[in-house]
C-alpha cells in the first residue's frame, strides 16, 4: 500500500498549473477514424472527428437558416441554365505546415480544381488511390454530373455540369466535399508514396494532424495560421473511449472535456453534477432495419412486411430511447420541409403471420440480425433494440442470431452485403431531403456498397432523378412524397425512429455547439479557466 | 550445469515447436479464406495473391508450409492485422511493452509486500499480527481481479475523484515513444513538463498495479509463510535455538535464506498468472497493452493479431519460466540433479 501512499501526494500537482501546461481538449469519441480524408468515407463517426477540424470546405449551409454561407469560396454565381456554377475563392488561405509537410503556397483555383477531379476524373493520378471509392459523391451521382472544372484565374473556377442538378449546391457543402492541398499531392506522389495522402492529411482547417495510435487517441495541434480565427486551442486530443459507460465515468473523471453519444440512461446521473452540462439538439437523422433485399426470403415484400408488423414499436421507443426520439413516421423526419406522414407498418403478430403464410413461410425461417456495436444519435442501443426485435420475432416463428463487429469492420462487411439484415442508421450531412435518398436507397449505392437495403429499384430512382431535375419547391416536394410513399409500400428498410443529438461537456467548454445535420464541429470550441 | 542447461534447451525447443505448430494449424482452422487467414490482406487481386501464394507456399505440402511459416516468423513477418492493415508485429512492439511495464511494477510490489507480510505471519505464527495478515491474504486471494477493479474504480476514481480510470497518462501530455515503457521514456526525454508527466503516468499506474499486484502478493505472503515455518522446523533451526540465538538472528541469518529459494521459483511461476490477470486489468483500465488488444482482436475476427499475439504471449511466458528455472538453479544447486526437465 505505500505506492497508493506515495502518489496520492503526488496527485496533490495543483490542477490549475496543470492546465497551465498543457492546453488543450479531450474529446471521448466513440470509434477510430477509418481515414483522414472526408472524400472516401461516409462513417459517422469518422467524419466527425476529421472533417471540420481539419479541413473546409467551399461554402457551408448556415444551421439555423439553412442558408449557403461562404467558406474558402467568398461568393459563387449560378447561370441561368444552372448547368455554370462560378466560385471566387478566399485569397491567402494556408494549408497546414506539419512536420511531413511545409507548403510554399497559399490555396488557389488548382486545389479546387484538384480536390473534386479526384472524385470523377479518371486521370487524376489519385482517382485510382483507395480503390477510386467515394461512396457520398458516387452514390449522389456526383461524378455523373460534373463535365469538367474550368480554372478561370487564380483564385476563380468554374463548375461545369451536364444537367442542372437542385442539390449541387448543398453537396458541395457537405463535410465530405473538403479542399485538399495539390501541392501537397503532388509531393506524395514525386515520393511515390500516394498512399500516405489520406492518412497523413493536410487541409485548411483549424487543427493540424500530429498522431493517431489506434484504439488510443489522435492528436491535432493547432493550426497557427487559420484563415478564420486565431483562438483554436493549442491542442485537440480524441480519447477513443469505444465503451459508453467508459465514456460517462471518463467524464466524471474529467478526463473528458467533452463526450459524444452519452446514452439515455446516464443523461439523469450526468445532469445532476454541476460542473457538467449536457447539450440537446434536434437532428435531421433516421434509425431504420434494412433488409438484404437481393437474398431471399427477403427479396419477398410479403416476408418484409411481416416482419415489419412483427414488431413492437412503442416498446422500441420506451427501452431504446427512453423517450428521447421520434417514432418514425416516413424515411425522412418531420423537420424535414418534404415530410409527409406515411400509413407506417404498426405492431401485430397476427397480420405479421398471415403475410408469412402468405408469402409462404408459414413455419418461419432462421435469418441473422446484425447490430451496430456503437451507439449512435439514429440509435443508442442496437443490441438490446436487436434483443428486442429478436424475442418479438420468435412470437411468428422466425428465429434470429444477432451478429455484431467492431465498428469499421460492420461497416465495411455490410457494404459487402454479408447480412440478412441489419440495424443501422443515416445522419444527414445537409438539410436537402435527396440526401437521406441518393445516399443511401438508390441504385448506384448499391454499388459502392451504401444501400444495406441492397435495393435497386429503377422506377424508385426515376423520382429521384426528376426531384433533382426542377428547381420548383412545390415539385420537388411532390416527387419526394412519391418516393416515401413507395419506400413504405416496398419496405426494403423500416425505419424505426428519429433520434435526439445529445453531447455531454464540462461547464468549462464552450463553443462547442450541436448541429442539426452534418459531422461535430470544434472550430470555436473554448476552454474557460479552472 | 551444462548438462542441466542442454536439457532444458532441449525442452524449450520442444515447446516453441509444438507452439509453433499450433499456431500454424490455426490458419486451417479458423473459418475464412486460407490465404487471408496468413497474410492478413483481404480483397486481393490476382497478381498479388499469386505473389503470396508462392511466398506462403500454398501449392506445397504441410509440413513445406510450417517450414516457410516458421521462417517468417523468424524474419518478423507476421503478416498484416485485418482491421488496421498493419503489420501485427508493430503492433506487439508496441503493445508488449506496456503490458510487461505493468506486470513488472506489480510484481516489484508483490515482492516488496509478499515477502516481509510472509516473514513477519511465520515469525508471530498464530499470534495476532498471523492472524490478521492470514485473513487479509485469503481475502485478497479470493477477490476476482476484475471486481477489484472496478470496486477500486468506483471508490477511488468515480467516489473522490483521486485516480484517473484509464489510459497510461494524461492525454495532453505528448510522450513520443521511444521504448515504449512510458516511465523510461519519460526519463529518456528528461522529465518533460517540469516532471508532471512522469507523476501523472505514475498517479496512472496506481491502481491497475495494486489490482494486478493483489493476487501475486497474496500468494507470495502464504507461500514465504509456508516455507518459513517449514525451515523453522528444522534441527539446525533448533540447535541454533538451544544455543540461545534471538528470534530475529533465528529468522534473518539462518531460516530466510533456505526459505526464499522455493520462493524465488514462486516469483517466477508468478509471471504467466500476471499476464493472464493483466489482460482483465488491461480492458477495465483501457491500458493500452496487449491483453485488450488480443480481446479486441477476438471481437472483430482479426485471425493474424490472435495468431501473433498468441504466439508472442506464449513465447514470452515460456522464456519467463525458462529464466526464472535457470535462476533458480543457480541458487539451489539441488535442483540441477533433476533427471527430467519441466516447465
Amino acid at each position: 500500500m505505500t505506492t497508493a501512499v506515495i502518489v496520492s501526494a503526488c496527485g496533490e500537482v495543483p490542477q490549475a498549473k496543470l492546465a497551465n501546461k498543457t492546453k488543450g481538449i479531450v474529446y471521448c469519441a466513440e470509434a477510430n477514424p477509418v481515414s483522414f480524408n472526408p472524400q472516401v468515407t461516409t462513417t459517422g463517426s469518422t467524419i466527425d472527428i476529421i472533417a471540420n477540424q481539419l479541413y473546409n470546405s467551399l461554402i457551408s449551409i448556415d444551421p439555423v437558416t439553412a442558408e449557403f454561407k461562404p467558406e474558402l469560396a467568398t461568393q459563387w454565381v449560378i447561370s441561368d441554365d444552372g448547368k455554370k456554377i462560378t466560385f471566387k475563392l478566399r485569397e491567402g488561405v494556408q494549408f497546414h505546415s506539419t512536420d511531413y509537410f511545409t507548403p510554399s503556397r497559399t490555396m488557389n483555383a488548382d486545389d479546387v480544381i484538384f480536390s473534386f477531379s479526384r472524385l470523377f476524373d479518371v486521370y487524376n493520378p489519385y482517382h485510382f488511390v483507395q480503390d477510386a471509392n467515394y461512396p457520398y459523391f458516387q452514390s449522389v451521382g456526383m461524378d455523373q454530373l460534373i463535365r469538367k472544372i474550368v480554372k478561370i484565374d487564380d483564385y476563380t473556377v468554374r463548375f461545369e455540369l451536364f444537367s442542372a442538378e437542385s442539390s449541387l449546391l448543398s453537396n458541395i457543402a457537405t463535410d465530405f466535399a473538403v479542399i485538399l492541398s495539390e501541392e501537397y499531392a503532388m509531393f506524395r506522389a514525386s515520393q511515390d508514396k500516394k498512399h500516405l495522402f489520406d492518412t497523413l492529411p493536410i487541409g485548411t482547417g483549424p487543427y493540424k494532424y500530429k498522431h493517431f495510435l489506434r484504439d488510443n487517441l489522435v492528436r491535432f495541434h493547432k493550426h497557427h495560421g487559420y484563415w478564420k480565427h486565431n483562438y483554436a486551442v493549442d491542442q485537440l486530443v480524441y480519447d477513443i473511449t469505444t465503451n459508453n459507460t467508459t465514456r460517462i465515468a471518463k467524464m466524471l473523471t474529467k478526463e473528458c472535456d467533452i463526450t459524444s453519444h452519452p446514452s439515455a440512461t446516464q443523461l439523469e446521473a450526468l445532469s445532476q453534477r454541476q460542473d457538467i452540462i449536457v447539450d440537446k439538439a434536434v437532428n435531421l437523422n433516421v434509425g431504420y432495419w434494412a433488409f438484404n433485399t437481393e437474398k431471399p426470403p427477403f427479396d419477398n415484400v410479403l416476408v418484409r412486411k411481416s416482419l415489419a408488423h412483427s414488431i413492437d414499436f412503442d416498446k422500441i421507443m420506451q427501452a431504446v430511447f427512453y423517450g428521447n426520439g421520434i417514432a418514425a413516421q416516413s424515411i425522412l423526419p418531420p423537420s424535414s420541409w418534404a415530410f409527409t406522414k406515411q400509413a407506417m407498418p404498426y405492431y401485430d403478430p397476427i397480420k405479421a403471420k398471415q403475410y408469412l403464410t402468405e408469402a409462404g413461410y408459414p413455419d418461419g425461417f432462421e435469418m441473422t440480425l446484425w447490430a451496430m456495436p456503437v451507439s449512435r444519435i439514429y440509435n443508442p442501443n442496437a443490441r438490446k433494440m436487436a434483443e428486442l426485435i429478436q424475442s418479438d420475432l420468435r412470437q411468428i416463428g422466425i428465429r434470429t442470431r444477432i451478429v455484431e463487429y467492431e465498428w469499421n469492420t460492420f461497416i465495411e462487411r455490410i457494404g459487402r452485403h454479408e447480412h440478412d439484415s441489419v440495424l443501422l442508421g443515416w445522419a444527414a450531412d445537409t438539410p436537402d431531403p435527396d440526401n437521406f435518398f441518393s445516399p443511401l436507397l438508390s441504385c448506384t449505392a448499391t454499388f459502392t456498397g451504401k444501400n444495406p437495403a441492397n435495393w435497386c429499384n429503377p422506377e424508385f430512382d426515376l423520382l429521384l432523378t426528376q426531384a433533382l431535375d426542377t428547381n420548383e419547391l412545390k415539385m420537388r416536394k411532390f416527387y419526394y412524397q412519391q418516393a416515401q410513399k413507395m419506400l413504405v409500400e416496398e419496405l426494403p428498410v423500416v425505419p424505426i425512429a428519429h433520434g435526439v443529438r445529445f453531447q455531454a461537456r464540462s461547464a468549462n467548454i464552450a463553443g462547442a455547439e450541436l448541429r442539426p445535420f452534418g459531422g461535430v464541429s470544434l472550430a470555436n470550441v473554448r476552454k474557460g479557466e479552472q | 550445469m551444462l548438462d542441466y542447461l542442454l536439457r532444458r534447451l532441449s525442452l524449450l525447443l520442444f515447446m516453441l515447436f509444438a507452439l509453433t505448430a499450433f499456431t500454424f494449424s490455426l490458419n486451417y482452422l479458423f473459418p475464412g479464406d486460407l490465404l487471408t487467414n496468413f497474410s492478413g490482406q483481404l480483397n486481393t487481386s490476382f497478381s498479388q495473391s499469386q505473389i503470396l501464394e508462392e511466398k506462403y507456399r500454398i501449392d506445397d505440402n504441410v509440413v513445406i508450409q510450417y517450414g516457410a511459416f516458421v521462417s517468417r516468423l523468424f524474419k518478423g513477418d507476421w503478416g498484416l492485422s485485418l482491421s488496421s492493415g498493419q503489420t501485427v508485429s508493430s503492433h506487439i512492439a508496441v503493445l508488449l511493452p506496456a503490458t510487461l511495464e505493468l506486470c513488472f511494477y506489480a510484481l516489484v510490489v508483490a515482492v516488496l509486500l509478499g515477502i516481509p507480510a510472509g516473514i513477519i505471519t511465520s515469525a508471530y505464527y498464530k499470534k495476532w499480527p498471523d492472524k490478521i495478515i492470514s485473513t487479509l491474504t485469503l481475502l485478497g486471494f479470493s477477490i476476482p481481479v476484475f471486481w477489484l477493479a472496478l470496486l477500486l474504480i468506483m471508490v477511488f476514481c468515480l467516489g473522490f475523484g483521486w485516480f484517473p480510470m484509464s489510459g497510461r497518462i494524461g492525454l495532453l501530455y505528448e510522450i513520443p515513444a521511444v521504448t515504449n515503457f512510458i516511465l523510461l521514456d519519460i526519463w529518456l526525454l528528461d522529465f518533460p513538463y517540469g516532471g508532471q508527466a512522469f507523476l501523472d503516468a505514475l498517479h496512472h499506474l496506481a491502481l491497475p498495479t495494486i489490482v494486478l499486484a493483489m493476487y501475486p502478493t497474496t500468494v507470495l505472503t502464504r507461500f514465504t509463510r509456508d516455507s518459513m515455518l517449514n525451515v523453522l522446523e528444522q534441527n539446525y533451526i533448533k540447535t541454533a535455538r538451544a544455543k540461545g540465538l534471538n528470534r530475529r538472528q533465528i529468522i534473518l541469518d539462518h531460516a530466510l535464506r533456505n526459505a526464499l529459494l522455493p520462493v524465488i521459483k514462486q516469483i517466477g511461476l508468478q509471471f504467466s498468472t500476471l499476464i493472464t490477470l493483466a489482460m482483465v486489468t488491461e480492458v477495465i483500465f483501457s491500458w493500452p497493452g496487449i491483453g485488450r488488444w488480443l480481446i479486441d482482436s477476438i471481437y472483430q475476427r482479426d485471425y493474424p493479431a490472435i495468431q501473433g499475439g498468441l504466439l508472442a504471449v506464449s513465447m514470452f511466458v515460456i522464456f519467463a519460466n525458462m529464466l526464472a528455472d535457470l535462476t533458480h538453479s543457480l541458487l539451489d544447486p539441488v535442483s540441477r540433479n533433476q533427471s527430467h526437465g519441466k516447465v
